[in-house]
């Protein structure tokens, strides 16, 4: 060796693998507008479509009077339920195993559903046909409160159900009920409360929230009458299941269908599901003979597509005196609004709600869940969570809270005195999951050393003392909040989305110079995918970040995949990633015995290529091999250099963290200042810190709005209230508090680089963090728990029926 | 509809278009001009993905008429790189303190930011964050954002960045 020859460390930095903070290569386009997002994408001769939507929550549309918009120059065409009657498409299945109209068939069910679809040469000419619209509506009395749905007299939402007592997910038993879903041993549970010292019930609601991506679902579709090909260019987080979704009910063989998902602004599951939009667009395409362009403006947005949350969870925890855990029973009513189209895996109608048990060892639990039917918009995505954990996260961290007010024990000694324990992993839960692995304790102990958990607590005391003297009008909470998450949808015995397994895809091929290219089943809509997954193929394979390129978001040229929601794209993609790569080695280091004249098994891995083992001079580089892979390959071996890997994993990851949020209130304007907030994430192997830590950031950002004011909310006669960022709450970078992280790291044992995702804990993880803080700060005034979201008005009419305040 | 016709500056370079007088003037620069960098997140004035600079001002493109326009002297996101292709000052801060993720309100912050500094080149982490209130992102939870205006300003001014202590 010479000095000019690279040191191991230099050869490891070249590469920008995994656990460095490679800066982002999306960034060079999007700093400079190149994006490439859906409204963006024109094509010759394109044209708009526009809805006409329901000003009524529910009534009978007696009658569509379109003669009037089309003498509007520019509009070309009025689509209504009847003409989609025609080529069979006035109705599409949801993913969760129920229909839903496309367009208005016969009445509407929510306020601005879809009624007529407008298609016109500009967008301001669609505008104008769709006021020319007349619809002439019956209105009917509406559902709005999901408690009332199941009573006897309660309006009868869905006709097209009539007379059904079997749903998708078994008995119906009333006309607005979708599904029971049940688990758990109900027995060893009932007996586990009957023998209980102590115990607590509580009905914890999640509101109705909404995901509000920056860029709104849109799509632009053309139809090739002369191939019969159609191509959909949309804002798809799961592209190749649309493709199959638009094969099945367009009834076009699924190799004519080209979906692409470009650039797209942000998804947080407001994007995995099909839209009355993107039918529609196809349908006008086909019916036109052009490309059609339909783009959601914020209002419709907010108000017709999928919500999320809408959980209403009664909870009880059975306990010793002593503050051991013995049971948990948790009954949720579900408000799904007017069609079943919750995204999520078909097995589970409540996605992974039971994971309820959360990080504790509960001996036994038994959760049951009802769907109803209400006058409201459809959907229940997994707003940055994976299918209802941010709702079981919620519901068993705000219970161990009520559960050690009750005890008068702290909340952080009581989850530590029931936390699973570091020898128990693999852990079998008492609803059925395998947790793989975790250390909890550790990461517990860490977070309160960090914050001076001890010193906020004598200090939160001091300050209930000053405000019984008088001296003060601020309250403080200790926010508190452990979770567990499950992630990585999944293993195809557990997951399937329309009967798919839920595995994920990766294809690499490396070109003769030592350059390549990595296709995914995933689409990233801004978790930095190009960045990170070069990041494990250049730790795996040698081969230095920037060159390979990572292309997603193709049908046409990328593996199947089932896409990037809930948390899954870095347990699932990135262990199909992480094979690939792997069999890529292995046929390079082949080539490498061949060309090096020695056995296979005399070489060794080093950083970027191979060596012979105990002939450090002996080495082959992986770019080297590259080109022996297009010129000189053992005889009998295919040249080229790619492998593709369909991975299906073998269990779902489980990442957890300790949260902390340090919050003053003053209740006589419920005016609330978060001091501090602490975030401990371990989501096993880090791939790139500086994108783990914004997605933290984002996710607490995410987390707080939910909390502590976001909502989707309806007035009692249907009519939504907050339909657009005037009253939907945003945080701005005013509102924003400043997030401190940290992290533990506990690897996956069973995935291939140890890696569990992140994407989605701060929001799990957060918003029972800010909401214990409220009722942490509420709580000596003798309250057990006050509902989200917690803005100001909210807190000042707590503390005035605490009696805080005159 | 009947057209007017209009003409400015955008990005140092004359244009002219026909356009309705209804005709939003995100619309014009994104439709009729072709410069995708500006974009819609709300059309309601709220989010601040459409911010360009006008005459001197950040102005939400979504709250005025192209018509509106006629005469004046925009800057998109398109604007902002060096003369020679590489990244401005601005554009490489959010790149290299990672102030953004989907990019979609990007644009619209780089806008805001660079009059930000226009009027205050040395601004404290409370006046950035009141200087981009009027802009939303939904990925981010702008403490990065913050550091990448900080980073550019520190740049702009030859100073040394320094991120502030956890
Ligand atoms: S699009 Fe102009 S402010 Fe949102
Ligand atoms: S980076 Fe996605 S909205 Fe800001």
């Amino acid at each position: 060796m010479n000095d000019m020859t690279p040191t191991r460390e230099q050869r490891t930095a070249a590469l920008e693998g995994m656990g460095c903070k490679r800066k982002r290569v999306e960034d060079i386009r999007f700093t400079q507008g190149k994006g490439n997002y859906v409204d963006d994408v024109k094509l010759p001769g394109m044209l708009h479509g526009d809805f006409v939507r329901s000003p009524h929550p529910h009534a009978r549309v007696k009658k569509i009077d379109d003669s009037e918009a089309l003498k509007v120059p520019g509009v070309l065409a009025v689509i209504t339920a009847e003409t989609l009657k025609t080529v069979n498409l006035a109705w599409m299945p949801t993913l969760a195993g129920d229909v839903q109209m496309v367009l208005a068939d016969g009445k509407v069910l929510f306020q601005n559903q879809e009624v007529a679809f407008v298609v016109a040469t500009d967008r301001y000419a669609a505008d104008d046909g769709i006021n020319k619209v007349v619809v002439e509506y019956e209105p009917l009395p509406p559902l709005v409160d999901p408690f009332k749905s199941m009573d006897a007299d309660a309006p009868v939402l869905r006709e097209d159900l009539a007379g059904k007592t079997t749903g998708a997910h078994g008995p119906r038993k009333h006309h607005n009920h979708i599904f029971e879903w049940t688990v758990g041993d109900k027995e060893l549970t009932d007996a586990a409360f009957k023998k209980a010292e102590v115990s607590i019930k509580e009905m914890i609601s999640y509101h109705r929230t909404h995901p509000s991506p920056l860029e709104t679902c849109q799509c632009v579709c053309s139809f090739d009458k002369i191939k019969g090909e159609l191509t959909i260019y949309g804002t798809f987080q799961a592209p190749h299941v649309i493709r199959t979704v638009v094969s099945l009910i367009a009834k076009l063989p699924e190799q004519k269908i080209h979906v692409i998902a470009p650039d797209i602004g942000g998804g947080f599951g407001n994007k995995v599901g099909a839209y009355p939009g993107y039918i529609c667009a196809a349908v006008a395409s086909i019916v036109t003979g052009k490309p059609v362009k339909w783009v959601e403006d914020r209002i419709e947005n907010l108000t017709a597509t999928s919500f999320a949350r809408d959980y209403h969870m009664t909870t009880e925890i059975a306990a010793t005196k002593d503050g051991k855990v013995t049971g948990l029973r948790v009954h949720v009513l579900a408000d799904h609004g007017a069609f079943d189209a919750c995204a999520d895996p078909s097995k589970w109608p409540a996605g992974f709600f039971n994971i309820v048990t959360g990080s504790y060892d509960f001996p036994t639990a038994h959760l049951a869940v009802d769907g109803v039917y209400t006058n409201k918009a459809p959907g229940g995505v997994a707003y940055r969570c994976s299918f209802r954990v941010t709702e079981a996260a919620y519901c068993i961290e705000r219970a161990m809270d009520i559960l050690a007010q009750k005890l008068n024990m702290d909340p952080a000694e009581l989850r530590l005195k029931n936390f699973i324990k570091p020898e128990q992993f693999p852990y079998h839960s008492a609803l059925g999951w395998e947790y793989d692995s975790g250390d909890y304790h550790t990461a517990m102990r860490k977070m309160m050393e960090t914050t001076d958990y001890a010193a906020l607590r004598k200090e939160q005391a001091e300050k209930r003392a000053a405000f019984a003297r008088g001296e003060t009008r601020e309250i403080m909470g200790l926010g508190v909040s452990f979770f567990t998450e499950i992630v990585g949808a999944g293993p195809s015995k557990n997951c399937d989305i329309l009967g798919i397994s839920m595995f994920d895809s990766c294809e690499i091929r490396m070109h003769p110079t030592g350059a390549g290219i990595a296709r995914m089943g995933t689409k990233s809509q801004g978790q930095g995918h190009e960045t990170t997954w070069a990041q494990i193929i250049a730790t795996e394979i040698g081969i230095p970040a920037d060159n390979i390129m990572v292309e997603e978001g193709n049908t046409d040229t990328a593996p199947y995949g089932l896409g990037t929601y809930g948390s899954r794209s870095t347990p699932v993609a990135g262990a199909a990633i992480a094979m690939a790569a792997r069999k890529i080695r292995a046929k390079a280091q082949m080539i490498a015995a061949y060309k090096l004249e020695v056995h296979e098994d005399d070489l060794e891995w080093d950083i970027d290529g191979f060596r012979v083992k105990g002939l450090p001079e002996k080495f082959m580089s992986m770019k080297d091999i590259c080109w022996a892979a297009y010129n000189s390959v053992p005889p009998g071996m295919e040249p080229g250099l790619e492998a593709v890997s369909y991975y299906d994993p073998p269990n779902m990851t489980y990442p957890f963290g300790a949260y902390l949020c340090v919050m003053d209130i003053d209740v006589d304007t419920g005016v609330y200042k978060v001091r501090r907030f602490y975030a401990l994430d371990d989501c096993g192997t880090r791939i790139n810190p500086m994108i783990i830590e914004g997605q933290v950031h984002g996710g607490l950002t995410e987390a707080f709005a939910i909390a502590m004011g976001q909502e989707i909310r309806y007035d009692d006669t249907g009519n939504v209230v907050t339909g657009s960022f005037m009253d939907f709450f945003m945080p701005t970078a005013v509102e924003t508090p400043h997030w401190e992280t940290d992290f533990t790291v506990t690897p996956s044992p069973h995935h291939p680089i140890g890696a569990k995702g992140v994407g989605e804990s701060p929001n799990v993880g957060g918003v029972p963090a800010f909401s214990n803080a409220v009722n942490d700060a509420f709580s000596f005034l003798g309250s057990t728990h006050i509902q989200m979201p917690h803005d100001y008005w909210r807190n000042w009419k707590a503390a005035k029926q605490l009696g805080a305040v005159a | 509809m009947a057209k007017t016709h209009v003409t400015m500056k955008v990005n140092g370079a004359e244009v002219e278009g026909l356009v309705e007088p209804r005709t939003l003037l995100v619309h014009f620069i994104r439709e009729n001009l072709g410069m995708t960098g500006t974009h819609i997140g709300c059309e309601t004035t709220h989010c601040g993905a459409c911010t360009v600079d006008i005459d001197g001002m950040s102005v939400k493109s979504c709250t005025m008429f192209a018509v509106q326009a006629q005469g004046s002297d925009i800057i998109t996101v398109e604007g902002m790189a060096n003369a020679d292709g590489t990244l401005s000052a601005l554009q490489e801060g959010f790149r290299m303190m990672h102030g953004l993720q989907c990019g979609f309100c990007t644009p619209g912050m780089i806008m805001r930011a660079h009059r930000l500094l226009k009027e205050n080149a040395s601004p404290s982490e409370e006046e950035i964050r009141m200087g981009i209130s009027g802009n939303i992102c939904r990925c981010t939870g702008y403490q990065n954002i913050v550091k990448a205006i900080q980073y550019a300003a520190a740049k702009i001014n030859g100073v040394e960045f320094r991120e502030a202590a956890e």
